[in-house]
């Protein structure tokens, strides 16, 4: 699919793994639990002794950053003072940003009382990737940001080129410069090794060859899944922060993994009046557009696709599950609600097998899409899509549902005009 | 090697692809095109398919069939086809990687076309250093491909053949494209072939963050090709390769008016992040943002139009212009040679039809299920069908009650085996000491079924049946028989007589009269076994006579018609329990010779009487 974001725990859990495996001389000595409303504090505390002897830190661990400036942060603490202050947050709805959603994870681990904070951070780019040391590290590096080095290794860059970049950029301030160096390339081919697209360590410290990294971001690239596997273990990627699955989303998410085509959907606006089916991935942002660019985008219901030549069983589910949505409830004032069937003109998706799917999941949906006094338009190309069009135009008559049919002669964003200035 | 051609040309008439991977649909529409443009050669050079043998795959060529070569390492293909310079990878994401990476390693390939969905970035990045090294080019990861007009196409682009026609890709207009997005790829060949003179090229660089090549290098070998006139970009949010573009127009790269738009403007209407179709489309910033690139377009004096829908009007009003200055030239309108539709096609579409050749009315395989006579095998496993009830379905077509499945799976018991002595086993522990294969041992044996061998189901089925029909008293069958001359089939025993009864026999014969609603053939063959063995002790009906009678009072019991008992009698439905029964039998002996490392078993000369007298002499001898 894409990079996504992993956890704080994961991302030094990753860590821990890869310097046991790989690493002489330097090591982490990796000591971190996730506390859930689920968790049991008795079986937390028996598999984790060190909570009861050391002093301990506790945050949210849900993919959002500035957690200090948001006073999230509950540092040098007994396990009696984390367990009630997790408690009090636990369930919380809070607003980072632009967006809120409750806090449900957590992340303890020990306190670790240092002077240094460093800043370690690795990006990717197109020819290479580039990495980010400080000296400086902490909350307030973009403050800081002219003392912060910078390390661009080429994609293509061999094993001793590596080295030699990253000592050269190792800043000046740095005590620990062999140390650093040494790190920061065991980092990088850790970022490398596992298909990481974005790590950062902000800040972290050093003490007699133990690397302490006090905070971590990071992102994978989920594609990398087949050959990582075994060294990523039992990765989660969370929804990111603010992103709470509506029950039909979560559905089309589980269909969309087990299936070799694309289906996708996001709920904008579950009592919308405008909702699409579009075929293809670049289609359906288009028409997408177009709603928002005629003004419509307060009534859309939802963004979505489906592509890769699905199954006619697939296209029933997913045409089922938009079908449920936009049919719960009437338009307030009285309009009619409007379901947009679209698409380009494919390359290899059959049309009519996928239109089977969408005409039986109308067949099922007649008697509610009439309650809500539903108008239909449809346009679409590609192999057998007259079929496609004359069969969806039959089951309309057949089933008494306005549907408006329309192929690759008509412009692919047209019918979005025509079903909006239906009244 | 072929021809030298500018770099700008990727793709012209002559250029030829190793496809990799068996993808005979693509295969057959490049074909299709090559075939409407009037290519000499066919586009497809050979085919690679790691799964299978050196061989040839059949395609049409117009009405014509031709074979393509396959082959099942690349490197083959390479060294036996230099002609070809291009590459389609169809491989899966799991191996788009290192079969990329060979194919950069070549000599020959320049062109090479990703067709696989989530390749990893750092893989796809690395491919695109390479080829950059090599100077040599990379369409995708997650691209549908490009179209040359006319020229040569990447495997499914441009869709049907229909489409292609409608929008005149089979020759080139002036105008050239290049987008992210494959389904629009297509969008956009109907749109530049209604506003203009129609394209010339097009590309689809693909969804994903990091593809092989990307709008810069396709605009900079549009701008230097000069048959074309203006190019058409649409990109969208995610990324920042558009800025290429600008920076390149601002540095007086590209002169060529170039519409652009970039999609995803809708974007900022949602609050948390939507990760859109493609990889690419989530803005991480303002810069990746649809609306700060189209306005970064506009800056740069590109033509951007306000939104999609305007795109066809601009694309038009930009070629418009360029006509007016005298800056397009006229084409000459090829005749287009008519492909016959592919009978699939027609069929779907309703237009052809063609009696079939074979009929089947037990089992349907097209469906998400396989099914026995309507059955699902899901049903079939979940609602605890016996293997009884699947004879009844596959066999006889109905549903059997419970007790005449239970009797089949009976009979299946008691012939599954009968020692190694008999012929069937006996052949077949032979040819697998001969150190032949499962199936060959099993069939050696089965073959010696027959009249003389397991035969006696069938015979007893139709004897005592015909003569119990006929009216005939069990007194007249005998004699009747006798002055035939025919052995009674399913009667008389080796060793069992009716003082040692088979036990199996008395098995049967109490399941039946326990269980069947009626034995009228049984009772019939009763009546026969009293008269034989007066004569004899041993001429007992047997375990086949029985089988047989028995089957036939189930099929009674059942409501078949009389002549739906002679058709399944008469196919040798009976015989089938039989073979398959003792099957399991001869299977078991095969395997316990196999286990047993047995050798090659030689018959002893004192077990054989030689007895060879001089050959005749027949006719005139020595002419």
């Amino acid at each position: 699919m894409a990079q996504r974001g992993i956890r704080e725990y994961d991302a030094k859990r990753l860590l821990a793994k890869y310097l046991k495996d790989y690493m002489q001389g330097l090591s982490y000595d990796f000591k971190a639990v996730l506390v859930t409303p689920e968790t049991d504090w008795a079986i937390l505390e028996k598999e984790n002794p060190w909570l009861k002897d050391t002093k301990l830190v506790a945050k949210p661990d849900q993919l959002f950053g500035k957690r200090g400036k948001h006073g999230l942060v509950l540092v040098n603490a007994t396990l009696d003072e984390v367990k009630s202050w997790i408690g009090e947050h636990m369930g919380k709805e809070v607003t980072i940003g632009r967006v809120s959603d409750a806090l449900t994870c957590f992340l303890v681990e020990p306190f670790i009382p240092h002077e240094k904070e460093y800043y370690l951070a690795i990006t990717t780019e197109r020819e290479g990737d580039r990495i980010y040391m400080s000296a400086e590290g902490g909350i307030e590096i973009e403050e800081m940001w002219d003392k912060v080095n910078e390390a661009f290794i080429p994609i293509l860059a061999k094993k001793e080129e590596i080295s030699k970049i990253i000592k050269n950029a190792v800043p000046k301030e740095i005590e620990e410069k062999e140390t650093f160096a040494q790190f920061a390339e065991v980092i990088y081919n850790f970022f490398v090794d596992y298909h990481f697209t974005y790590l950062e360590f902000n800040p972290f410290t050093i003490k007699q060859n133990l690397i302490y990294p006090l905070d971590a971001v990071a992102r994978l690239d989920d594609t990398a899944q087949f050959e990582c596997a075994e060294k990523w273990g039992e990765i989660e990627f969370p929804t990111p922060f603010g992103r709470k699955y509506t029950k039909e989303e979560a559905y089309i998410k589980q269909l969309d993994a087990k299936s070799g085509s694309s289906l996708k959907l996001t709920v904008l606006n579950p009592k919308g009046r405008i909702w699409t089916m579009v075929a293809g991935g670049g289609a359906s942002v288009v028409y997408t557009d177009t709603i928002s660019d005629l003004g419509a985008a307060q009534e859309l219901g939802n963004y979505g696709e489906y592509s890769g030549n699905p199954t006619t069983d697939e296209t029933y589910e997913y045409a089922k599950t938009i079908l449920d949505l936009m049919t719960r409830e009437k338009d307030p004032q009285g309009r009619p609600k409007i379901l947009i069937i679209g698409g380009g003109i494919a390359n290899f998706t059959d049309v009519a097998k996928t239109f089977d799917g969408i005409i039986k999941a109308l067949e099922d949906y007649k008697d509610k899409l009439k309650n809500v006094n539903a108008k239909i338009y449809v346009r679409r190309g590609g192999p057998n899509y007259e079929k496609g069009l004359a069969k969806i135009k039959e089951a309309g008559r057949k089933l008494d549902l306005p549907i408006e049919v329309y192929g690759p002669e008509t412009h692919m964003t047209r019918i979005v005009k025509l079903a909006l200035e239906e009244k | 090697m072929a021809k030298p051609k500018p770099d700008y040309i990727l793709f012209d008439k002559n250029t030829q692809a190793i496809v990799y991977g068996y993808q005979t649909r693509a295969v057959q529409r490049m074909l299709d095109f090559d075939y409407i443009c009037r290519r000499e050669t066919p586009s497809v050079a050979a085919i690679v398919a790691p799964t299978r043998s050196n061989g040839y795959h059949k395609c049409f060529w117009g009405n014509k069939e031709i074979l393509i070569p396959v082959y099942r390492h690349f490197e083959e293909a390479v060294a036996k086809h230099p002609n070809a310079d291009v590459m389609i990878n169809f491989s899966s994401h799991r191996s788009a990687y290192p079969t990329t990476l060979d194919a950069l390693e070549t000599d020959t390939i320049r062109t090479i076309a990703i067709i696989a969905e989530g390749v990893p970035e750092r893989y796809a990045r690395k491919l695109a250093a390479i080829a950059k090294q090599k100077k040599k080019w990379i369409i995708g990861p997650a691209t549908v491909g490009a179209i040359a007009a006319g020229a040569f196409k990447i495997g499914n682009a441009a869709g049907t053949l229909e489409n292609i026609i409608r929008c005149k890709l089979y020759r080139p207009g002036s105008v050239a494209f290049v987008s992210t997005s494959g389904g629009l790829f297509n969008e956009l060949n109907n749109i530049i072939s209604q506003a203009t003179n129609g394209v010339y090229e097009g590309v689809a660089v693909g969804g994903d963050l990091y593809p092989g090549s990307t709008f810069i290098d396709h605009c900079l070998r549009y701008e230097a090709n000069p048959n074309i006139k203006m190019i058409v970009l649409l990109g969208e949010l995610g990324g920042t390769d558009e800025y290429a573009v600008i920076e390149a127009i601002k540095a007086g790269k590209i002169t060529k008016p170039i519409v652009a738009w970039c999609i995803g403007t809708c974007a900022k209407l949602f609050a948390s992040e939507v990760q859109f179709g493609h990889a690419k489309a989530r803005a991480r910033g303002d810069l990746e943002t649809a609306d700060a690139k189209n306005n970064a377009f506009r800056e740069a004096g590109v033509i951007v139009p306000n939104s999609f829908d305007e795109l066809r009007r601009v694309i038009r009003e930009t070629f418009e212009d360029l006509k007016a200055k005298g800056q397009i030239p006229e084409i000459v309108e090829p005749e287009v040679p008519p492909v016959p539709e592919d009978f699939a096609v027609a069929q779907a579409k309703g237009k052809v039809r063609r009696p079939t050749n074979f009929i089947c009315t037990i089992s349907d395989d097209r469906g998400e299920e396989a099914t026995y006579v309507n059955v699902p095998i899901s049903e079939v496993v979940e609602k605890g069908y016996s293997l009884g009830d699947v004879i009844g379905l596959l066999w006889l077509k109905c549903r059997l009650p419970k007790w005449a499945s239970e009797f089949i799976e009976m009979c299946l018991k008691i012939v599954a085996d009968h020692g190694p002595c008999v012929s069937g086993a006996h052949n077949a522990i032979v040819t697998a000491r001969a150190g032949k294969d499962l199936v060959s041992s099993l069939v050696s044996g089965l073959l010696t079924i027959g009249p003389r061998f397991g035969g006696a189901i069938d015979g007893a089925a139709y004897y005592f049946r015909k003569f119990c029909n006929e009216g005939k008293t069990p007194r007249q069958m005998v004699d009747e028989m006798k002055a035939a001359g025919i052995l009674i089939p399913g009667i008389g025993h080796r060793i069992k007589s009716v003082t040692n009864p088979d036990k199996r026999v008395e098995l049967l014969k109490n399941y039946a009269k326990n269980n069947f609603p009626q034995t009228k053939y049984l009772d019939y063959a009763l009546k026969v076994e009293k008269i034989t063995t007066t004569k004899r002790g041993n001429l007992i009906l047997n375990v086949d006579g029985c089988i047989g009678v028995l089957f036939v009072d189930m099929l009674n019991s059942c409501g078949f018609k009389a002549e739906e008992i002679d058709e399944i009698i008469e196919a040798g439905t009976l015989n089938a329990i039989f073979v398959l029964g003792r099957s399991i039998g001869i299977i078991g002996h095969i395997l316990d010779q196999k286990r047993l490392k047995t050798p090659l078993y030689r018959h002893p000369w004192d077990d054989i009487l030689y007895a060879i007298e001089p050959a005749r002499n027949i006719g005139e001898q020595g002419k």
